[in-house]
């Protein structure tokens, strides 16, 4: 089965405090450490568990440029047999629809039987998965907590509310948005990294995946970000500024009062 | 040793009996040899070990420990037992070698006259002494059964029919000898009284009305009886735990030498050619060194050990005892004697668990206390080195790790806040950091490490620290946002790779400096600088210098005010591993008015705090924090503060506190915190941190 | 010219929720003056009365009834849509799991652009609409523009547009099942596996002590149970609490989560992302315990507390028992 697992690049959510710059409208992005977008990281995880259960590749791929390669880099050294970086200045400024064409040119050069990708990056959007698999024809699934291999098919659970699992039969091939949780990740250490410094790792350009200047990049996009802000704050909570057992006191006293204690 | 005289008539008995005993010899003897060479064929396997070096402090050591035995009084009633046996085996070597030639040539003679006169009353009572032992010995497995010889259910079944049948052996062995002394002192010409109340005299004295020809019968079966068992024993040794009367000699000749230190991944291959190596750590059995398997053969199944490791105390699926003997029975079955080697699983999931192997806190509680030197640390860590290989690392301890990676300490935070310890406004008043950062120079480094530098408790460590080094007039500095992680936990976690690069930056930044010496109030950084670093300059810890300052005269103290009884817990890396005991304690001891107790588990008996650097983010399967054990422990001697001098100390005991419900009645301080509140006596306001003050 | 605005609705059992008031709010911020149309889908009795609660907000309900439709399967649902919808429209939905895994290959079908996860919109001005959304978890807010000369898919966030009242009007059902034809699908729905009850049901408690990543390892879980037991609550938690397998799944509130309606909420070491906030309903008294003074739980609690969980639990608690002439 050869399994393709589309990654991201990101600053990393637990390492970073992200805060305006000086001019109130980008983030400050000079002190920030980036890894491997978490549902990603679950997604290549799983497609390599599935890849050593039934055999077949993992391939990983990213859009973006030379500051990439280290996370691609990283998923060689977890365990995925190649990496492919989807680069060009045509495609600088894609919203998610450009990036979802962007992936889509480079799944029609080659044969994949399953498309992963995490459930969510950064930016919180959940929208290239979907958008992938429309632009294929492929069937889809959203929040995916388990996959099972069948014979031309997956049988997968999505993770709905109530902590309830909705199950599906997927026919192959279909893209799947994972989420976290789904399994526990291996370690990759700096001498996984190292082994696989030398492993190359082809670019690929806009030519090279056979899509049209017009529909991806800055001019091709729809939706775009005008500037980013922090709101000016509600009247939000009031805050108790006593000593701690203060606080406790009143704490106690509010939930009292509204009938909390038993 | 008077030959032996079997027979005074009888030649033909003499002749075939002879060829007999000759056969046995020889028999028993290539028996012996073929087992061994067996035995040390995965030896032949394994990876290699350096352990060639400094023969002559080897050779003082295997004095000391050997045959000076002096590990084993520290369990005072089990130790005399076995020094009593060694001592008796030693002084019946002689004996039991020349009883063995005299089956073949009669006339041998070892010692002629007077001395040989001396040494056979020397040794009549020594084969008393082992023999009552033996049956001392016995009466303890069946009757008593000291816990540490308990087997617990998932480990398998007992040890005490092994145990009992050796003993009963040795106690056979004993009763033949004396047999066989008490006959042959009839067949001499003259009869002389054995050594009086010892077990051939009570012989003697059976015997003494039998006929010639009764005693010689009697003769003849203790010698074969002495002989066959002399033989069995050789050569059932190498199937148990008794190995170790042969291999002890060599597990301690070849033992470490250095506390504190790491073994390299791999002996004789350079940092820079571990590009190179294929796989690292102990995946399979032979990935361990012949000096680990050595170790394997060696253990006498004491469970001295297990009895004090902390992780065993507290539950966790780790007992130092049963990596070893589990460890050997695998190389017993996978490298048998009668038959062909069979092997290559991986030990991870075969015969230990991912979480014993992760529960190790390397405080050397386990290597304290082995009578055979038989190391552990070593092999933790390069089986962790094995699973980090692997990629088969818990969720809990990725985190760190990467966090390691990308900034430099295991919390994430931002290097450049990593001195922000240094500006709160309180202590800016009292004292101004110097960050070294090229510009500003210093004799002194101040080594911060991570925890202190950002934990926001521990930090008052740190700003007591710098108080006490302005007061002494030490012209100091940090690195600040130079500094990373010493990587010390890094190393012995398994993550070599990790480690070699925070050392190798911060060897860099320290050297830019210009420091010339080193000072830290981490012990976890203090023995990483002292043994994993090299190229830096010397370092020693804050308490060192303390107690130098307060001997010198120019640390004075202040009464204590608060009426409490204080106690020291030795952290486990600036007591066991680097031996500073005393220092701590006359710093303590200088402040008027401190009264101050010691727990019965102290300088190398201290009981571990639960551990440091990532230890502190692995969640362990336990039934009680090691923390606790050592608070209640604390509380046991009548104390109220716990005085420690390790900030990972300082978080598990706070920790345990609150987790034993102690809070209020149990308070614990850093060395440095206490010094720094007694050398200039401030009001509690300023000092919110120190939690001795008022309660 | 405003392009004509359609809200898909969710349904269960025949009820329809908030959600519809909110697309409702949430259609009238981008045109005032708009009148949108529901669209629901679904199969017999459970469509007609959703249908018939809709068209108390909605003045036109599109009615799309199909076997195949029974359970909302996104991908036929999608083939429903498209052959009803108009070009160039604006079809909002809410950002749940649903709208996740329908709108992203709608809004390529459509040839419309996609925004996810939205907060707040002004209203329609030249070409394009302005939009507010947040990155990293909350912790920033960012403006969008969007192109919609193609029309538009649009998420909207649960809970982020105040619903609209329902008034006395009666809106107009327009049958579409005709319309739509067979299906194909390769995905085919087999089975909901509801979540195993817990030694607790969260949601039959008036008071939760709620704990999230701030309680830094499972041992710590205990205080949060202290507290409480002496207060006669139960303990529920947050999803990263569950995927560190600290608590079971039956205990978090969330999105993927359980929907609760406690009298009282005490969010600690809570940072507030939405995905939890939204399986609070019915409007708790929160009160919020954190370290981070900037943690977005602020802006919905109602009391806050900066501080450590570690500390001010146990302190609690003890204020409790004291309170109550228990034993400490």
């Amino acid at each position: 089965m050869n399994i393709l697992v589309c990654v991201r690049r990101v600053p990393d959510s637990s390492e970073n405090e992200i805060k305006l710059n000086s001019e109130g409208n980008e983030i400050e992005r000079d002190e920030l450490v980036y890894s491997v977008n978490e549902p990603d990281n679950y997604a290549v995880e799983e497609a390599l568990q599935i890849r050593d259960r039934v055999g077949g590749t993992v391939t990983v791929v990213t859009v973006g440029g030379d500051e990439d390669e280290e996370v691609l880099r990283r998923q060689l050294a977890m365990g995925a047999n190649q990496a492919v970086l989807l680069s060009d200045d045509a495609f600088s400024g894609s919203d998610g629809r450009g990036n979802a064409t962007i992936l889509k040119g480079f799944v029609q050069k080659g044969n994949y039987d399953l498309i992963l990708t995490g459930v969510q990056a950064e930016d919180g959007a959940s929208q290239v998965g979907g958008m992938l698999a429309a632009m294929l024809d492929y069937p889809f699934a959203s929040l995916v907590n388990s996959i099972a291999v069948e014979d031309g098919k997956v049988r997968v659970s999505r993770d709905i509310e109530g902590g309830n699992r909705e199950i599906n039969e997927i026919d192959l091939p279909c893209v799947l948005s994972i989420q976290t949780g789904i399994n526990e990740p291996r370690y990759v250490g700096m001498r996984g990294i190292r082994q696989v410094a030398s492993v190359p790792i082809p670019t690929l350009g806009v030519t090279d995946i056979g899509v049209a200047r017009a529909t991806v990049g800055a001019s091709a996009a729809k939706v775009k970000r005008t500037d980013y802000f922090v709101p000016e704050l509600g009247k939000g909570a009031e805050m108790l500024n006593g000593t701690r057992k203060e606080n406790a006191e009143k704490v106690l006293e509010l939930v009292a009062a509204r009938g909390g204690i038993k | 040793m008077v030959g032996l005289f079997l027979f005074p008539h009888g030649h033909d008995w003499l002749m075939t009996s002879r060829s007999l005993f000759l056969t046995i010899h020889i028999v028993g003897v290539a028996c012996f040899v073929y087992i061994v060479s067996r035995r040390l064929v995965p030896l032949v396997r394994a990876e290699r070990d350096l352990r060639f070096d400094q023969p002559l402090i080897r050779a003082s050591r295997v004095l000391k420990f050997w045959l000076g035995q002096w590990r084993h009084p520290r369990y005072k009633f089990a130790g005399t037992l076995h020094i009593l046996i060694f001592t008796g085996f030693i002084l019946l070597a002689a004996r039991a070698f020349s009883s063995l030639i005299v089956g073949i040539n009669p006339n041998f003679v070892m010692l002629s006259g007077e001395a040989g006169h001396l040494y056979d009353i020397v040794t009549d009572y020594a084969a008393t002494v082992v023999f009552l032992c033996m049956v001392i010995a016995a009466v303890r497995r069946l009757v008593f059964r000291p816990a540490r010889y308990s087997v617990p259910a998932r480990y398998g079944k007992a040890h005490t029919a092994d145990a009992i049948f050796l003993l009963g052996l040795i106690a056979i062995l004993m009763v033949a000898d004396s047999l066989l002394a008490a006959s042959h002192s009839f067949q001499r010409q003259s009869v002389e009284t054995l050594a009086v109340l010892s077990l051939p005299w009570i012989f003697q004295i059976a015997l003494g009305s039998a006929s010639l020809a009764t005693i010689s019968v009697f003769g003849i079966v203790a010698y074969l009886v002495h002989e066959i068992t002399f033989y069995f024993l050789l050569c059932y040794r190498p199937f148990g735990i008794q190995f170790h009367v042969e291999t002890s000699l060599f597990s301690i000749y070849f033992a470490k030498l250095e506390r504190g230190t790491v073994k390299p991944m791999r002996w004789g291959i350079s940092d820079g050619q571990l590009d190179q190596v294929k796989s690292f750590g102990v995946k399979k059995f032979e990935d361990f060194t012949w000096k680990h398997i050595l170790d394997f053969y060696s253990c006498a199944d004491c469970g001295r050990c297990a009895d004090n490791c902390p992780a065993n105390a507290a539950g966790r699926p780790l007992a130092p005892r049963f990596l070893t003997i589990k460890a050997r029975d695998y190389v017993f079955k996978h490298y048998p004697v009668f038959s062909k080697a069979n092997n290559n699983k991986p030990l991870i999931g075969e015969i230990y668990s991912e979480d014993e192997i992760w529960s190790c806190t390397t405080c050397g509680a386990c290597e304290e206390e082995c009578p055979l030197l038989v190391e552990y640390i070593d092999k933790i860590v390069d089986l962790r080195r094995g699973m980090i290989d692997e990629g088969n690392v818990p969720q809990s301890l990725q985190k760190p790790l990467k966090a390691l990676e990308s900034r430099g300490n295991p919390y994430g935070k931002m290097e450049r806040k990593r001195a922000d310890w240094t500006k709160s406004p309180e202590f800016l008043q009292t004292c101004n950091v110097r960050v070294l950062d090229g510009k500003a120079k210093a004799e002194t480094l101040y080594f911060v490490d991570s925890i202190t530098s950002y934990d926001d408790r521990m930090q008052s460590i740190g700003r007591a620290t710098a108080r006490i080094l302005k007061h002494i007039g030490e012209g100091f500095g940090i690195l600040g946002a130079a500094e990373k992680d010493s990587g010390h936990e890094v190393r012995r976690f398994g993550e070599e790779m990790l480690f070699q690069a925070l050392r190798d930056h911060n060897t860099n930044s320290v050297k830019a400096s210009g420091a010339r010496r080193i000072v830290t109030a981490d012990p976890h950084a203090y023995n990483a600088l002292k043994h994993d670093y090299k190229d830096v300059p010397p370092v020693e810890h804050i308490s060192q210098v303390i107690a130098r300052e307060v001997k010198a005269g120019k640390i004075k103290f202040t009464p204590i005010k608060e009426d409490k009884v204080f106690t020291y817990h030795d952290p486990c890396y600036l007591g066991r591993h680097n031996q500073i005991y005393d220092d701590p304690r006359s710093v303590l001891d200088a402040i008027p008015g401190l009264k101050r107790v010691e727990m019965q588990r102290s300088r190398d008996r201290s009981f571990c705090c639960g551990g440091g650097g990532l230890m502190l983010f692995y969640e362990p399967t336990e039934e009680q924090r090691m923390g606790v054990l050592r608070v209640r422990m604390a509380a046991e001697t009548g104390a109220n503060v716990i005085v420690t001098a390790c900030p990972f100390c300082m978080v598990n005991i706070e920790d345990a506190i609150k987790v034993a419900g102690m809070e209020g009645k149990v308070w614990v301080v850093d060395l440095t915190e206490l010094v720094d509140q007694q050398i200039a006596q401030q009001s509690c306001a300023e000092i919110r941190e120190t939690a001795v003050c008022g309660g | 010219m405003t392009p004509r605005i359609f809200a898909y609705i969710q349904h269960r059992g025949g009820v329809v929720d908030d959600s519809a008031a909110e697309l409702f709010a949430a259609a009238k911020a981008i045109d005032p003056k708009a009148s949108p149309t529901a669209i629901l889908s679904g199969f017999g009795a459970d469509l007609e009365s959703a249908c018939n609660s809709a068209k108390s907000l909605y003045a036109e309900v599109w009615r799309v009834g199909h076997e195949g439709l029974s359970y909302p399967n996104a991908e036929l649902v999608r083939q429903a849509l498209l052959t009803i919808l108009p070009s160039d429209c604006i079809v909002l939905l809410l950002h749940d799991h649903f709208g996740i895994d329908l709108s992203p290959g709608l809004s390529v079908k459509l040839n419309s652009p996609f925004v996810p996860d939205v907060l707040a919109m002004d209203a329609i001005q030249s070409e394009s609409l302005n939009l507010v959304r947040q990155e990293f978890g909350g912790q920033v807010s960012v403006h969008i523009d969007c192109d919609f000369s193609t029309g538009a898919v649009i998420n909207i966030r649960p809970g982020a547009f105040k619903a609209e009242q329902p008034t006395d009007r009666q809106g107009v059902i327009v049958d579409k099942s005709s319309e739509v034809g067979t299906f194909t699908t390769k995905r085919r729905y087999v089975e909901t596996i509801v979540a195993e009850a817990g030694d607790v049901d969260i949601t039959k408690h008036s008071v939760l002590v709620s704990i999230g990543r701030g309680i830094q390892e499972k041992d710590n879980v205990a205080i949060a149970e202290e507290l409480a037991s002496v207060l006669g609550a139960a303990v529920s938690c947050s999803r990263p609490v569950v995927d560190a397998k600290w608590m079971e799944k039956s205990r978090q509130v969330g999105s993927s989560g359980k929907t609760v309606k406690p009298k009282v909420y005490l969010a600690c070491g809570i940072s507030g992302a939405f995905q939890h906030l939204s399986g609070l309903k019915g409007n708790p008294f929160i009160i919020a315990i954190n370290k981070n003074p900037k943690a977005p739980i602020f802006q919905v609690a109602d009391v806050g507390i900066v501080d450590d969980v570690l500390e001010f639990l146990p302190e609690l608690t003890q204020k409790t028992r004291e309170s109550r002439g228990v034993a400490a």
